[in-house]
């Protein structure tokens, strides 16, 4: 069918076809196999649908790696959120033995039985009992199985464990012939079938149920390394279907099984142009003025007692203050402890937990397995949804794994708050005090900022440097800064550069000081010249004065000469009318006196 | 269907087969054999009353089920091995009774 859908004939074919009829069947060629969702956390996405709908899975796997719980949980999810009811064909555990085992998880299975949308048929075969004589086959397991199903219309069938037939009865060949009927039945039935099967040496199952089983075969997995256990999942085959061919971790908890599914492998993210701040505003302005990217990837590493944690707390505090969710994965110190130290830099993370802001998760790295680890964040941000989370310190995983699983942890983790938009502040110690390093699990090529804090030894003291490595898409300055965690908080002090670099601790202050001094020095110096300046001004002001004054005087002097001479004149000129009179009256007449008397007159008005 | 029978058999089959046909021959004639009038045989075929298959723990066809006397014994297959059937159901065969009493 499926080749023939594909041949170009037929794509002709269809290219002719009205277009009403055309988008009736485009459907069915396009589309592959139909899938049955699962229900189960993440395993429908890892497998782009469920399980192939209407055909029998084998799920294998050791004794403990969750077979039956995987089973039940299909079941039990296809009834109440797909209404699709379900038989359990249990060949291990009596239908009570199964309920009470699954109720831990909040399966209820008692009341979907009562509501005749499920059916647990537990088949005993005790090998005391049997006695086998000549042929026979296993009509009445498949009539058990077919009355069961009818009763109820179920979709979903769960055989667990089939196997156990191989330890009942001795026949094989009929058996083995028996197992591939009814496997092709179910097909027939039209029914999603999982078939459990326990994982045999060397091969999948211990007796190759795989062999008739071919459609789909998952692989379930409980490895302990160093003494922590980690459940994976894989699948091992899907026959016509695309599905992730990695092994996936996965949780058993309170809610069920979760798997992860870990990478999407695309580099798709969305990317948010809007920005967070630091929480220390001088920081921000290292970073162009407005802190880290949302959504972004922070590394902050450092030796001990660089102030990591206060960097990461005081992160979360801004964003908390910003009216934003954050999650504070503690690793290290429970959180009591991080509010109490947090208060005596003047930061108050109790208000946040008590508005329902800030969220503390703390555990120990050995608390359980790496991808555990992964699968409680993962979860945790799906129900919080916070905007940023934190978490402190990264380096402390490594005690649970190696350094290539935690950066495969990372990595995924990073991929999965960048398809969420959530910042991450991770914090990591570096063991050694020489800053060459791209160690810090091997994360520093995934993170988008990193920023490393050290220690400045200079001058018999120790002093914190901070500088930022790298901050992807953020103009940031180059500086090393001292980082200074005082009563008010944190903060970054101005760079100031001696003779011999960049002055940290008390050599800053000694600086500053001496600067301070030259600066009252050279004010001193201004006013002394200022002085000098005023005083020859005065001086010369008082020689213009003097030069006014005597210009002054010689003016008067020059003006008196004139005025004298003036007078002279006059004088000399009366005299010369009073000796010309005078010579009148002596010599001439009357009448010519009296008209020269008037014009004297006249002339000396 | 006299309760005060002391074997109480029931054989399951699904459907006429030529198979269930001959486990029930073959029963009649070991019982008739061994166990003249102590006996009743039930024949219950599962494709008429599936439901039944559940309590009696069937799974195989045809099932021979001893319900009486206790306990409960279960012989799978066609019933053609004449020793296998009597010692499976616990029958001490007619004229050896005391050879495997001896024992």
């Amino acid at each position: 069918m499926k080749t023939q859908f594909n041949t170009p004939d037929f794509q002709k074919e269809m290219n002719t076809m009205t277009t009403s009829m055309k988008s009736k069947i485009q459907f069915a060629p396009q589309k592959t196999l139909p899938k049955t969702p699962t229900g189960i956390n993440g395993f429908d996405e890892i497998t782009m649908g469920g399980l192939p709908e209407g055909r029998p899975t084998l799920i294998c796997g050791e004794a403990g790696s969750g077979k039956t719980l995987f089973s039940t949980e299909f079941l039990v999810r296809g009834i109440v959120q797909f209404n699709e009811p379900g038989v359990f064909i249990a060949f291990e555990e009596k239908a009570e033995e199964l309920s009470k085992n699954v109720a831990s998880l909040g399966f209820d299975l008692k009341k979907l039985v009562k509501q005749q949308k499920l059916r647990i048929d537990y088949v005993h075969i005790k090998r005391t009992e049997i006695e086998e004589t000549g042929e026979y086959d296993l009509d009445g397991l498949f009539i058990r199985i077919g009355h069961a199903i009818d009763s109820i219309g179920a979709k979903r069938v769960v055989l667990d464990t089939v196997e156990n037939l191989f330890a009942g009865l001795t026949n094989q060949a009929v058996l083995r012939a028996e197992l591939r009927r009814l496997f092709q039945w179910l097909k027939e039935k039209g029914v999603t079938a999982i078939i459990t099967g326990e994982k045999g040496n060397g091969t999948l199952t211990r007796e190759g149920l795989e062999e008739y089983v071919s459609d789909c075969v998952i692989l379930l997995d409980h490895r302990v390394s160093n003494q922590i256990s980690t459940r994976r999942l894989r699948i091992v085959k899907y026959r016509g279907s695309l599905h992730g061919t990695n092994e996936y971790p996965f949780l058993i908890d309170e809610d069920g099984i979760s798997v992860l599914p870990v990478t999407s492998l695309k580099l798709e993210a969305k990317v948010s142009s809007n920005r967070v701040s630091t929480g220390v505003p001088t920081l921000d302005l290292m970073l162009a003025g407005k802190g880290f990217y949302q959504g972004s990837s922070i590394l902050i590493s450092g030796t001990a007692g660089t102030g990591k944690t206060s960097l990461g707390a005081s992160f979360a505090n801004q964003v908390c203050n910003e009216g934003g969710r954050c999650i504070y994965f503690a690793f290290e110190e429970s959180p009591e402890q991080i509010i109490r130290n947090m208060h005596s830099i003047g930061m108050n993370l109790e208000k946040h937990i008590a508005k329902g802001l800030l969220k503390f998760h703390a555990s120990r790295p050995t608390l359980y397995g790496l991808e555990m680890h992964l699968v409680m964040i993962y979860k945790l941000i799906k129900q919080f949804k916070p905007a940023a989370i934190v978490l402190d310190p990264i380096s402390n995983l490594i005690t649970v794994g190696s350094v290539g699983e935690v950066k495969s942890i990372l990595t995924r983790l990073i991929d999965f708050l960048q398809s969420e938009q959530v910042t991450v502040m991770f914090t990591a110690l570096t063991m050694n005090t020489i800053v060459n390093d791209q160690t810090d699990e091997g994360v520093s090529s995934l993170v988008d900022s990193w920023i490393l804090l050290r220690d400045i030894e200079l001058n018999g003291e120790r002093n914190r440097g901070l500088y930022i490595i790298k901050s992807r898409g953020i103009k940031h300055s180059n500086q090393v800064r001292e980082f200074v965690i005082s009563n008010e908080g944190l903060r970054l002090e101005d760079v100031y550069l001696g003779p011999e670099g960049i002055l940290t601790g008390s050599a800053r202050e000694a600086h500053k000081l001496q600067k301070q001094m030259e600066n009252i020095l050279s004010k001193h110096a201004l006013g002394r010249k200022d002085k000098e300046i005023e005083r020859k001004a005065q001086e010369l002001q008082a020689r213009i004065a003097t030069l006014n004054f005597e210009f002054e005087s010689i003016k008067e002097a020059l003006k008196n000469d004139s005025i004298e001479e003036e007078l002279r004149q006059e004088v000399l000129q009366q005299n010369v009318d009073k000796e010309t009179l005078f010579r009148d009256n002596k010599s001439g007449g009357g009448r010519e006196n009296g008209r020269s008397i008037n014009a004297g007159k006249n002339k000396r008005k | 269907m006299a309760k005060a029978k002391a074997w109480q058999l029931r054989l399951y089959i699904a459907g006429e087969t030529p198979r269930s046909q001959t486990a029930l021959k073959n029963l009649k004639q070991y019982c008739e054999k061994h166990l003249k009038g102590q006996y009743e045989i039930e024949v219950i075929d599962l494709l008429i009353k599936p439901q039944l298959a559940e309590g009696d723990q069937i799974f195989a066809v045809p099932t021979l089920v001893r319900k009486v006397p206790e306990p409960i014994r279960k012989i799978i297959g066609d019933l053609s091995n004449e020793e296998k059937v009597l010692v499976g159901l616990n029958i001490i065969p007619v004229g050896m009774s005391s050879a495997v009493k001896g024992n």
